[in-house]
């Protein structure tokens, strides 16, 4: 059996703590009641769970919230904000895993890469939108 | 005779499924009834007034009335039978909700078997006598057993009333576990800083008398008249005498383990629980001395200013009655030596809750500053396990122990406090919080402390070096994990104290399943027992915190002054009598009674001496367990002769 390994060191602290700081909430607020994941529209489109996600940045599970698509589904409708019984403003701890991913672990899009079949095929909100995302301009 | 039979409907409980008229109707075509009527509610004030007018106006002798479980009204309608000059044991409940109502379907079935006990009551009612309430004098005076926060509570409260009251406390201090404690949720303030004065109180009081160092050994008699025995330990120190100067401690040799600190610290033979102890007096722990013999060491007597050490000190017994007794006796935690997946107790810094809050408080054996059993080493990493043996019907206790979501919580925010940058897991199943403003404290602990809640068990602790490996299960995460701490704290169960179960003993008291002291009625007698006059308080029914402990000692020093205010009380009056001319003196009754009500006693007949039973009616609880059990037929119970019994049975026969 593996045992996923819990450590508090310095880059699960860091992790929790920058998530905490851009999107100004108390990620140990979370008292893992589900609400969030209950009313996400997405939940079913999600890898982990709203509240999963949540448990993860509490522990400092960097690779673990990365990887997961949670936050890139998220549409930032804010409905777990307005439900959260701990009043976490939710989106914006999404929000704040995605720019922990733009400023920290930058996947970049390089225009010239991309074929041209492509990129006539690509709407252009779409283009604009992944090079906000993923670009380093 | 002229019997009254008053049929219930209780809203749609009954009538649903009896139907009520043709009850009624039946009861009137029997013998001796002169009126039979149905109400909606019998209980409710028109239903009562019904009865009372129809004993006026019909000029009844006897009332019948068809309704719920006589534990719920006849004491309502025996008032109400008394207020118009009828005895009110000549009232009859024939109870056809509980045996009929509730527990049958067919509305056809249902009405017969309502009808055939209709009947056999009217055959008993007919048979039925008059009885008479015995009186018996009372003791205006309390016993309350066991000096933790309840007992104290009890005996200030008792004291508080203007009536004597006597504490016994079977260590040298009162205080109990409470005393041990560091802070209290959910407001974090210091255990002692609360207590104490109450402590101190109790010292003060002219109204009590404390006896520490001792335990109750016998209690006979009943309530009102409780016959007690005491046996005080030697303390070999005169409590009054002693000035607390600390002398003796710096010249005795022995080195003892200090359970006031969890033995995890050391003592000297001679000490004192802790510096607020009380009674304010030194002791000497014979086991630990090396020989309560002035020969063999004598260190302390000689450096004693004022003569204080008595090594000539004996077991003392002291007799004294009492009209009630309050028994507040307190827990003990599961035994960690139990669970065999957190080390049995091998494993030095896996600890209790108990030795936490020594370790962490300034008065305990680390001096405040948290460090570990085994090193001394500070503590940064600590994990807390909830449920250490509590929820576990397979194999440990099958109750939660209902303070330590709390307690765990509350540690961890003061690890929290005093380690800022340490880090504390808290391993849960369920987080109870069910106090006022305790899930308020447990919200704050996270919030304000980054306490860490993860939902699982720990299935394994094992000591990896100087650390402890932690592996469990993240149910939310749906991941083992595992984890290194510096000091684990197992949140362990509450169980009855030793000390609970002795005193049930001595008082023949039930105990439910799980050992605790048995209530009367789990909701509305909380504190009351099955021994009339006999009052419990705190842990000893069952886990609680501070707050209730202290609301139901309150509540139980009130019932023992409902008692000892009284000159003289009433005792039940459906009691077993013998009939000593039947009675061959074998003794099944006494060995039947569980309220050791009857004796054999010595009577003379013909010239010669002859054993017979003997009933004591203020102990006796009119169970009616001997009068089942005599073979001769000797003991019967007025109110349920054997010839009334036999009427019923017959008339039941004949349906
Ligand atoms: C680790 C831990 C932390 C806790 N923290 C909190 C908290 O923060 N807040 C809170 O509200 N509650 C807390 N509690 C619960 C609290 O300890 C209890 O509610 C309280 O102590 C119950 O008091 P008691 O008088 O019923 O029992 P006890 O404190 O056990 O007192 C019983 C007394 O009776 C004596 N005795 C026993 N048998 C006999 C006998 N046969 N004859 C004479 N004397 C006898 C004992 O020596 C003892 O002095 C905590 C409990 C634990 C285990
Ligand atoms: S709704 Fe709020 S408290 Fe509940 S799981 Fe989601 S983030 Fe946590
Ligand atoms: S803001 Fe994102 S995570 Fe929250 S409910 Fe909307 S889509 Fe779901
Ligand atoms: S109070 Fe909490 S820790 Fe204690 S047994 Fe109940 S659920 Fe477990
Ligand atoms: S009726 Fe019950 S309590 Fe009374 S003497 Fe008989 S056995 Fe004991």
């Amino acid at each position: 059996m593996s045992y996923d390994y819990i450590e508090f060191g310095e880059s699960e602290k860091e992790f929790t703590s920058k998530i905490e700081e851009i999107s100004g909430q108390n990620i140990f607020s979370c008292y893992q009641c589900g609400k969030c994941s209950a009313g996400c529209a997405f939940s079913n489109l999600m890898e982990k769970t709203i509240n999963h996600t949540m448990q993860l940045v509490q522990l400092g599970k960097k690779e673990k919230v990365l990887q997961s698509n949670t936050h890139w589904v998220c549409a930032s409708c804010l409905t777990c904000t307005v439900r959260c019984p701990r009043e976490i403003d939710v989106a914006a701890v999404m929000e704040a895993i995605r720019e922990y991913t733009l400023r920290y672990e930058p996947e970049t899009i390089e225009r010239l890469d991309l074929p041209e079949e492509l990129l006539k095929k690509i709407p252009n909100i779409a283009l604009v939108g992944s090079f906000r995302k993923k670009s380093e301009l | 005779m002229r019997i009254g039979v008053y049929v219930c409907e209780c809203g749609k409980n009954i009538s649903a499924t009896v139907d009520v008229e043709k009850v009624v109707d039946y009861a009137k075509s029997l013998p001796y009834v002169a009126s039979s009527r149905v109400y909606k509610y019998m209980c409710a004030d028109p239903g009562q007034e019904l009865i009372k007018k129809d004993i006026e106006e019909l000029k009844l002798d006897k009332v019948i009335v068809a309704a719920c479980s006589p534990r719920m009204h006849e004491p309502t309608f025996r008032a109400a039978i008394e207020d118009k000059g009828l005895n009110p044991y000549t009232l009859e409940i024939v109870n056809i909700r509980e045996q009929v109502s509730w527990v049958h379907d067919d509305k056809k079935k249902g009405t017969k078997k309502a009808k055939s006990l209709v009947k056999s009551s009217v055959m008993r009612s007919a048979l039925m006598e008059p009885l008479d309430r015995k009186k018996v004098g009372v003791t205006h005076k309390a016993l309350v057993i066991g000096a933790g926060i309840a007992g104290i509570q009890a005996a200030l409260d008792i004291a508080g009333s203007g009536y004597q009251v006597t504490l016994v406390e079977k260590t040298s201090s009162i205080g109990g576990k409470m005393a041990q404690l560091d802070k209290t949720f959910p407001t974090l303030d210091c255990s002692a800083c609360i207590l104490s004065p109450k402590m101190v109180d109790v010292g003060r009081n002219p109204n009590i008398t404390l006896i520490a160092n001792a335990e109750v050994e016998q209690v006979d008699g009943y309530v009102g008249n409780f016959e007690v025995k005491i046996k005080k330990k030697p303390r070999y120190v005169i409590e009054d005498k002693c000035t607390m100067c600390d002398d003796c401690v710096a010249v005795c040799p022995v080195i003892a383990h200090d359970e006031y600190n969890q033995n995890l610290s050391p003592r000297k033979a001679i000490y004192i629980a802790f510096p607020q102890a009380i009674p304010a007096s030194y002791i000497i722990d014979p086991d630990d001395c090396l020989g309560i013999d002035p020969l063999i060491c004598s260190k302390c007597k000689d450096v004693c200013g004022p003569e204080a050490i008595d090594f000539d000190m004996k077991p003392e017994i002291i007799e004294d009655e009492f009209g009630a007794i309050v028994v507040a006796t307190g827990y003990d935690t599961y035994p960690i030596e139990n669970l065999g997946e957190y080390g049995q107790g091998n494993i030095p810094d896996v600890i209790t809750g108990l030795d936490f809050e020594r370790l962490i408080s300034p008065g305990g054996p680390s001096t405040g500053a948290l460090r570990r059993p085994s090193d001394g080493k500070l503590v940064k990493n600590v994990v807390f396990i909830h449920c250490a043996g509590s929820r576990d019907p397979a194999k440990h206790l099958p109750y939660c122990s209902k303070i330590c979501c709390m307690y765990s919580t509350k540690q961890a925010l003061m690890f929290k406090h005093e380690v800022r940058d340490g880090t504390a897991v808290n391993f849960y199943i369920d987080i109870r919080t069910g106090g006022k403003d305790y899930e308020e404290f447990y919200q704050r602990a996270a919030e304000e402390a980054k306490v860490v809640y993860i939902r699982g068990k720990v299935s394994e602790l094992i000591q990896d070096g100087d650390e402890i490996l932690v592996k469990g299960v993240n149910t939310l995460t749906a991941e083992t994990v595992e984890l290194h701490a510096d000091l684990v704290v197992l949140a362990t169960g509450i169980i009855p104290s030793q000390g609970t179960k002795d005193i049930a003993s001595v008082l023949r008291l039930s105990l439910g399943i799980n050992g605790f002291i048995k209530e009367a009625h789990p909701k509305l007698k909380p504190v009351e027992t099955s021994i009339t006059g006999v009052f419990v308080a705190g842990c000893a029914t069952g886990p609680k915190d501070i707050p209730e402990t202290v609301s139901q000692a309150g509540r139980a020093a009130v019932r023992a002054c409902n008692i000892i205010a009284q000159d003289e009380i009433e005792v039940e009056a459906t009691i077993a009598h013998v009939d000593e001319m039947l009675c061959r003196g074998c003794g099944v009754c006494v060995e039947t009674c569980p309220y050791s009500a009857i004796t054999l006693i010595d009577t003379k007949r013909f010239g010669n001496t002859y054993k017979v039973a003997s009933v004591n009616e203020a102990l006796c609880k009119g169970c009616g367990s001997c009068a089942a059990a005599c073979l001769n037929g000797a003991i019967n119970q007025f109110g349920f002769e054997d010839k009334q019994i036999l009427a019923m049975i017959q008339a039941l026969g004949e349906e």
